[in-house]
């Protein structure tokens, strides 16, 4: 392997750094003309109203349960009577479940859920992983057994950890954005080190040593903010990894209890009936792809613009 | 050489330790009596007390994992209460199909990747290289049991070419054994293609910017040669280390694929076991996972020495 692309990646950081202020602005600027950060980021919006909005797209309650409606094709007029008793005309978008439930609401409310899941599993495991980055990075002592038990951590795959956690706290909102948080800090960790390992060698943190600076101060203050950009870009992809694990463990029945209308849930639902009834795989399927790809294309666009050291290793 | 072999081998010791601490802690973290979970919830009081001995759970912590590692080394899994057999003996009657599964993947996806990603590198930028990444892309955002539902719907259900669901084993007949394992291996290899696919092009790309490669199309090889010979060798290493990291992504998928396709395999067990709440089969499949995964890369480590002869130890 030569050398050669690397010491380009360097230069370029290196004349990026020697333009000083202009760097936060012309990141900002490259980021927005990006055209997959547009078209990704456009997606996540659209689908972020769809979640913030459920309520008023004309869904009824999606857990209702109404005997009368079981089993209609996407498009299908009927009834439902609320708890209330009261009966309103509604037409069945995307079909209707064994259960007689609006598939189309079910698929709307479900969004709440992957993005909840997304952003949270994302936070959570972003939020662990700096700290034991940075604190194998910078403290030496720790550095040896905090790796090694991360190694093991990484050892065990991730869906096999979900799974397993998940099982043992039993599914709901809070230990399934755990779960799926867990298996993904050893990779924040390695890549917070990596980068602090870099960074302390550089020549302001040299001089913030040498002013006495405290640890603490010179780990969050010096060295994080200038890990901002990478840890973006994985935040981005981990958040497309927890929407599908989020979806496999309500599609095999161990994640979020099946009332709760999850994408995942209602593609286990559908299951016993896939002969018949398609739709209540493929429907929330195609939102499940659609949205991990917006996902996924923002992170493209991200890495490329954000950390050109990474666009160009991939 | 030798030397490095044993060293690398020593390496993952302390790895598959802190797997084994993992695994242990697993059963501690869960709320309730240890003893009582591991029984399942149709024990008698007297089961729960033997499964309590057995472990030591009246002793310290450490005592007990001492205990229970010792356990381990013998291949003593402990008992499944709900198939009410060794974890052991489970996990190796299950083992054909998820192997037969995994290994046709690989193959599969390898055969079809490699060349694809040599091809965009050396059409880079064109078309064919825009739309594999854009492939690639897809690829790492469809849900496994997406796909496969879909392959089902269309392969089996639509055109009829191939059985839905079910496993046949290899000693009923070869081809009935290939039939039922082929839609699953595509619906597995889709991620594994966009994984390798993407290494494969971004290597080759890098090796074909090299002195050597100039030197080789000037001495007038023909571009073939130039592709395999010079480029793709080169380019050799980070392939095969993907590969490697992708052996957790294929376990993963085997546990999905094998739910939807009804195959009895390991990754089913998996499911089923979380399901009933099996602890001793949740563990013994972790562990043995997680073994495969440390071996795979272990054989990945060993292999750099064979595919690049200017590593040295």
């Amino acid at each position: 392997m030569s050398a050669s692309p690397s010491r380009a990646s360097e230069l370029e950081t290196l004349s990026v750094e020697a333009a000083g202020l202009r760097v936060t602005e012309s990141a900002w600027q490259r980021v927005r003309k990006n055209w997959s950060v547009r078209i990704g980021g456009a997606a996540l919006a659209l689908l972020l109203l769809i979640a913030v909005s459920a309520p008023w797209l004309g869904t009824v309650d999606p857990t209702l349960f109404d005997a009368a409606s079981r089993d209609l094709v996407p498009g299908q007029r009927g009834e439902i009577t609320t708890l209330d008793g009261e009966i309103i005309k509604h037409k069945f978008w995307f079909g209707s479940d064994s259960y007689g439930r609006d598939i189309y609401s079910r698929v709307m409310y479900g969004a709440r859920v992957s993005l909840t899941v997304a952003v949270l599993a994302a936070l959570l495991s972003l939020a662990f992983g700096i700290v034991c980055g940075l604190s194998a990075g910078y403290l030496r002592w720790l550095d040896g057994i905090l790796m090694r038990f991360m190694d093991g951590l990484m050892a065990i795959p991730a869906i096999l950890i979900a799974i397993a956690l998940v099982a043992m706290w039993r599914g709901s909102l809070p230990t399934v954005i755990i779960a799926i948080a867990i298996p993904e800090i050893p990779r924040v960790t390695r890549l917070v080190r990596s980068l602090v390992l870099s960074i302390r060698e550089e020549p302001y943190v040299e001089a913030a040593v040498a002013l006495g600076t405290p640890t603490w101060k010179i780990m969050f203050g010096h060295i994080l903010p200038n890990t901002i950009a990478p840890l973006v870009v994985q935040g981005t992809y981990i958040c497309a990894a927890a929407i599908l694990v989020e979806a496999i463990l309500s599609f095999l029945g161990v994640g979020l209890p099946p009332d709760i209308p999850t994408w995942g849930n209602i593609m286990a639902e559908g299951r016993p009936q896939f002969n018949q009834y398609p739709h209540n795989i493929f429907i929330p399927g195609v939102f499940l792809a659609i949205t991990v790809l917006a996902v996924n294309i923002l992170g493209d666009g991200l890495r490329d613009t954000l950390d050109p050291k990474m666009a160009k290793r991939v | 050489m030798l030397n490095f072999i044993a060293r690398r081998i020593l390496a993952t010791v302390p790895v598959l330790a802190i797997v084994a601490v993992l695994v242990f802690l697993l059963l501690r973290l869960t709320p309730g009596d240890p003893a009582a979970i591991l029984a399942g919830d149709a024990a008698s009081a007297d089961q729960i007390a033997r499964i309590r001995i057995s472990l030591g759970l009246d002793q310290p912590i450490i005592v007990q994992f001492g205990i229970w590692i010792g356990h381990l080394v013998t291949g003593d899994l402990g008992e499944s209460f709900y198939y009410k057999i060794q974890v052991a003996d489970l996990i190796a009657q299950r083992l054909e199909p998820t192997l037969s599964l995994a290994t046709l993947t690989i193959l599969f996806s390898v055969l079809v990747s490699v060349p694809l990603g040599v091809i965009a590198a050396w059409r880079f930028g064109g078309w064919f290289d825009r739309a594999l990444m854009g492939f690639s892309v897809m690829g790492f955002s469809i849900p496994v049991f997406v796909l496969a539902y879909i392959l089902i719907w269309i392969v089996s259900l639509k055109l009829g070419w191939l059985p839905v669901q079910g496993y046949k084993r290899v000693a009923d007949g070869f081809w009935p054994y290939l039939q039922h394992l082929i839609l699953p291996s595509i619906t597995l290899s889709v991620i594994f293609i966009a994984l390798i696919a993407r290494v494969t092009r971004a290597s080759v790309l890098e090796s074909l910017g090299e002195d050597y490669i100039r030197t080789a199309r000037a001495k007038g090889l023909r571009e073939s040669q130039v592709l395999i010979r010079h480029a793709l060798a080169n380019a050799a290493v980070p392939i095969v280390t993907v590969i490697g990291i992708g052996i957790a992504l294929l376990i993963g998928g085997v546990v999905v694929t094998e739910s939807v396709y009804a195959i009895p395999g390991l990754g089913r067990l998996t499911v089923d076991a979380v399901l009933a709440r099996d602890f001793p089969t949740i563990q013994g499949v972790i562990l043995f996972f997680s073994l495969v995964y440390v071996g795979v890369n272990l054989l990945v480590d060993l292999s750099y020495v064979f595919l690049d002869p200017r590593i040295r130890y």
